[in-house]
């Protein structure tokens, strides 16, 4: 196996041990990266429309080569004085560009930052760099995370998912997941707002975990929803999102939300028995929800069976490994998940996205301007996408006193709704007292390319499995359990309580080991076949 | 359909936004908004009564995972030219701002 396909914990085992050279892993994962990712997302380029554009990943909106070299060179350097590389030492890996990293563009797959070069490095990105990772590159999302499949990014052409190059990533973080599941890079780093981390690595068959909000510190962070952003890895394995997240957790003075809580070995507890665990499966999750635009109502309908019998499959398992499954879990309120994201987020949104200004940094109108508030609506009115756009007006039509209706106050009331929900379902004292709530992740697996997008309303019904996880601020973790009958991931999430992601990762390694000779464990996405890697 | 936002507030809403919305892309937004107000009217519904809580986010902070307030005192950023150099329009270390146009407020 070419070492882009090895779990990030085998690469880093083979550079401590000399048997591979940092340089070596780096080599081979940019190799990779020409063979399945095609042309780069560029501002302003043209849409995916030959053939080999149809046929590639785009994942990438910068491959930051010389700056992997240099980081693998000093890993090499490390080795051989006899220091400590880290625990992911050589890992080639890359961000949602979302992230600042020093010296690299920071886009957040938008215009109106094209031309920022960051002066600072995010805290998740030193801590990566501290562990030795290797960063590969910064990758395609929605514009400033706003989406749920990655078709909104300004950068061109938008990412396609390896499994199928003609369905969409999901997203946001639809570059990392992609990146993960074509092996270009074993790890990478993402945000979930509503579901931006999960949602993709279902649709691409990755692992994705949102930890608890305030368990990985948002600093130099692009911020979309700030009371909701948490990053956190997308891996292929569930220990390579283990040992990630061991590196990223943990108290940061320079974000006053991180918290104190010690970070526990999440690696140690990964491995322990699932034996007596209780999880719990709700009805509530088995549902979907969407808006039908022509009789502008929403529509209620059981999930696809296909999705129903994978995840209740993965629910045998775990019970034969010795967990109690909990069934009719009641989470009542769930159905309210969308409508008050579509409240609390954009509210939030607008309110950060008011510093893009075209005067401070980020792109300037080229055109003539009266004044001041001239140059502001002409640079914002055309470097921001649709998506960006719709956010501000519905954040500002909510929250402005002209026009209040008081949807935001009822949004917080909600929240509070759901957030009761799970602390009920979770409580060690309660009538359920559950470990982890086992759901789907998504709605559907991975839909087509433009079959979605331009229908906001649809789209963000597309997060109705994840959004409640952020309101309440607790972790999520989703997780492959096989594929659909076209041959698309199937993902299944476990949600627990506050800072549980500890027990969260021991589920999904459980399942992850008892499932190993399953034949779905065997496919590889298509893609890597047509090019020969 | 009754339209939940008008073209007027439409109006308004870009100007609090400081947009510049040519026509057809304007129309398209403000239809995408009445779709959205549409799913957003299911709140009305959620059973509240004079007990429920409000949250302005899903996990409390206690004693337990909240750091000590930091203390209070100035620190010069170090990457100050860095950022500075960012600006599109930069004049013996200030930024160029254009003029500002006086406007009664309505």
């Amino acid at each position: 196996m070419r070492p882009c396909d090895l779990p990030a914990y085998t690469i880093a085992d083979l550079v401590r041990t000399k048997q591979l050279s940092a340089v070596e892993v780096l080599e081979d994962a940019l190799e990779r990266v020409r063979e399945v990712d095609g042309r780069p997302g560029q501002v302003d380029a043209p849409e995916a429309q030959s053939e080999e554009d149809l046929s590639t990943v785009h994942a990438f909106t910068k491959v930051t080569e010389d700056y992997a070299r240099q980081q693998a060179e000093r890993i090499d350097s490390l080795i051989k004085k006899g220091e400590n590389p880290g625990p992911l030492a050589g890992v080639p890996y890359t961000a949602k560009d979302i992230f600042t990293v020093k010296g690299i563009q920071a886009t957040a797959g938008s215009k109106i930052l094209s031309n920022y070069i960051s002066p600072y490095s995010a805290t998740v990105v030193e801590r990566m760099e501290e562990a030795g990772a290797v960063l590969l590159g910064k990758v395609n999302l929605d514009e400033f995370t706003y989406g749920s499949s990655s078709e909104s990014s300004a950068y061109k052409p938008v990412p396609r998912n390896p499994w199928d190059t003609s369905r969409v990533t999901g997203g946001s973080s639809g570059g990392s997941a992609a990146a993960v599941a074509a092996g270009e890079g074993a790890i990478s780093l993402g945000t979930d707002t509503g579901g931006s981390i999960r949602h993709p690595a279902a649709f691409c068959g990755t692992v994705g975990l949102k930890p608890t909000y305030g368990r990985v510190p948002r600093y130099g962070l692009i911020a979309f929803g700030s009371s909701l952003d948490c990053p956190g890895p997308l891996a292929r394995t569930v220990t390579d999102a283990a040992q990630t997240l061991q590196a990223i957790a943990g108290h940061d003075p320079r974000d006053a939300t991180s918290a104190t809580v010690p970070v526990p070995d999440y690696l140690r507890e990964m491995e322990k028995d699932i034996r007596g665990m209780r999880i719990g499966l709700s009805e509530e999750f088995f549902r979907v929800t969407y808006f039908d635009a022509e009789s502008m109502e929403l529509v209620v309908n059981p999930i696809d069976p296909q999705i129903q019998e994978a995840v209740l499959s993965a629910a045998g398992f775990l019970a034969q490994l010795g967990a109690d499954i909990v069934t009719d879990v009641p989470l009542p309120h769930t159905k309210y998940g969308v409508p008050t994201y579509f409240v609390i987020s954009r509210v939030e949104a607008s309110s950060n996205l008011l510093r893009y200004d075209g005067v401070k940094y980020g792109y300037r109108t080229d055109q003539e301007f009266a004044d001041l508030r001239d140059l502001y609506r002409k640079t914002r009115g055309e470097a921001f996408g649709v998506e960006p756009k719709l956010r501000m007006l519905m954040g500002i039509y909510l929250s402005a006193a002209q026009f209040d209706k008081g949807y935001y106050q009822l949004a917080l009331k909600a929240r509070a709704l759901m957030r009761q929900d799970f602390e009920q379902i979770f409580d060690p004292q309660g009538k359920y007292r559950l470990d982890a709530l086992l759901t789907p992740t998504a709605p559907s697996t991975a839909f087509p390319i433009g079959a979605v997008y331009g229908d906001s309303v649809l789209m963000q019904y597309s997060d109705q499995l994840t959004a409640t996880t952020n309101h309440a601020g607790i972790p999520g973790l989703s997780f492959p359990v096989g594929f659909d009958r076209e041959e698309l991931p199937i993902g299944a999430q476990l949600l627990g309580p506050d800072y549980s992601e500890g027990s969260l990762l021991r589920v999904a390694r459980a399942y992850e080991k008892v499932t190993e000779n399953e034949a779905w464990r065997t496919k590889r996405p298509p893609i890597l076949a047509k090019n020969g890697s | 359909m009754t339209e939940r936002i008008s073209r007027e507030d439409f109006q308004k809403l870009a100007d609090l936004a400081s947009l510049e919305l040519p026509g057809e892309e304007a129309e398209y937004l403000r239809k995408e908004l009445n779709n959205q107000m549409i799913s957003i009217e299911v709140l009305e519904s959620i059973p509240i009564d004079a007990e429920t809580g409000s949250a302005a986010h899903g996990l409390p902070y206690t004693e337990l995972n909240s750091p000590a307030p930091r203390p209070d005192e100035t620190r010069q950023d170090p990457h100050r030219d860095e950022i500075l150099a960012q600006a599109p329009e930069l004049e013996d270390g200030y930024i160029v701002v254009p003029d500002i146009a006086q406007e009664e407020l309505e």
